[in-house]
């Protein structure tokens, strides 16, 4: 038993401990910190997996960008936890079942699957000594998935704007410049012009 | 050497996990949101093991795209979240029954 399998097998238990953390925490502060920790022991087994770019960027988006932004949610709206807690156990058998149908289900395919033939070991794709996996997978990005990838793009951009348009609101009251309003106007609304005769005093006159 | 076998059941007991998740915590979307995290993270275990199995990268390649296209889902997810508190000052689902489905 190689060094690697010892820490794979010891960070995947750490993660399903962390997985079941998750889900009964009572607290959702607590479940998304059990979220992060989740996260960061499965960058680990992606780096094992020889997955190295994405490991790291499973660390800098997910729990740098996408668990900071639940965490700041979480913390913002109010919630009343024993309130949405209750029914917890009378929906724990329930649950406890469809996750035994469905680990069974998925542990009878992979069992009969590998049942006729030998359990292959995973070929190493890092072959070379100058493989660089961050290099060979932004050569595929921008070749052959390219087409994809600026999709993954707009949908960032679509992301971006559907989320402040879905929380910018207008308050009352709120005092603010209307730009439309300034570029507009014209001098007629802002200056009268008044005709005024010129008048001379009569003592005036004489000094 | 890690076989496939393991990481498979890995991601399966991960899955099934969230699944349960899911039944457990229906009355709070944002820990709803996160157990969908959890699907799609076991999902991504899946494309890993399999592109290490295969020697193909199109697998990590899919992974990439199904994270982008996750981050994009829980940023909309949770503007949703946010102005639905703000209208409603509950996330419980049973209260939201406005379209009568």
């Amino acid at each position: 038993m190689s060094i690697t399998e010892i820490l794979f097998y010891a960070f995947s238990g750490v993660l399903l401990v962390s997985a079941v953390g998750v889900i009964t925490a009572r607290n959702p502060v607590h479940a998304a910190l059990f979220l992060v920790f989740s996260f960061f022991n499965s960058a680990v087994l992606w780096m094992l997996l020889e997955a190295e770019f994405l490991a790291i960027v499973l660390v800098l988006v997910y729990v740098g960008a996408v668990m900071v932004l639940f965490l700041f949610v979480v913390m913002m709206l109010d919630i009343n936890v024993a309130q949405v807690k209750e029914g917890f156990t009378r929906y724990a058998p329930l649950g406890i079942l469809i996750a035994l149908i469905v680990v069974a289900e998925i542990g009878s395919v992979v069992w009969v699957k590998s049942l006729g033939q030998e359990v292959t070991p995973v070929t190493a794709i890092a072959a070379e000594p100058g493989y660089s996996n961050t290099g060979a997978l932004g050569e595929l990005l921008y070749t052959k998935y390219l087409y994809p990838f600026e999709l993954a793009a707009v949908i960032l951009l679509l992301a971006i704007v559907a989320a402040i348009v879905l929380t910018m609101r207008k308050r009352a009251g709120l005092k603010q410049q209307d730009i439309g309003a300034q570029v507009s106007v014209r001098a007629q609304d802002r200056v009268r012009i008044v005709k005024m005769p010129p008048v001379i005093e009569a003592g005036e006159k004489q000094s | 050497m890690i076989s496939l076998n393991f990481v498979l059941m890995l991601a399966g007991i991960l899955f099934a996990l969230s699944v349960a998740g899911i039944f457990l915590n229906r009355k709070n979307v944002i820990l709803l949101l996160m157990c969908i995290e959890l699907m799609l993270l076991a999902v991504n275990f899946n494309f890993i093991a399999f592109a290490r199995q295969l020697g193909d990268l199109g697998g990590q390649v899919f992974v990439f795209f199904i994270l982008t296209v996750a981050a994009a889902e829980s940023a909309i997810g949770l503007a949703i979240l946010v102005v639905l508190f703000r209208e409603r000052k509950s996330i419980n689902v049973e209260q939201l029954d406005t379209m009568k489905g």
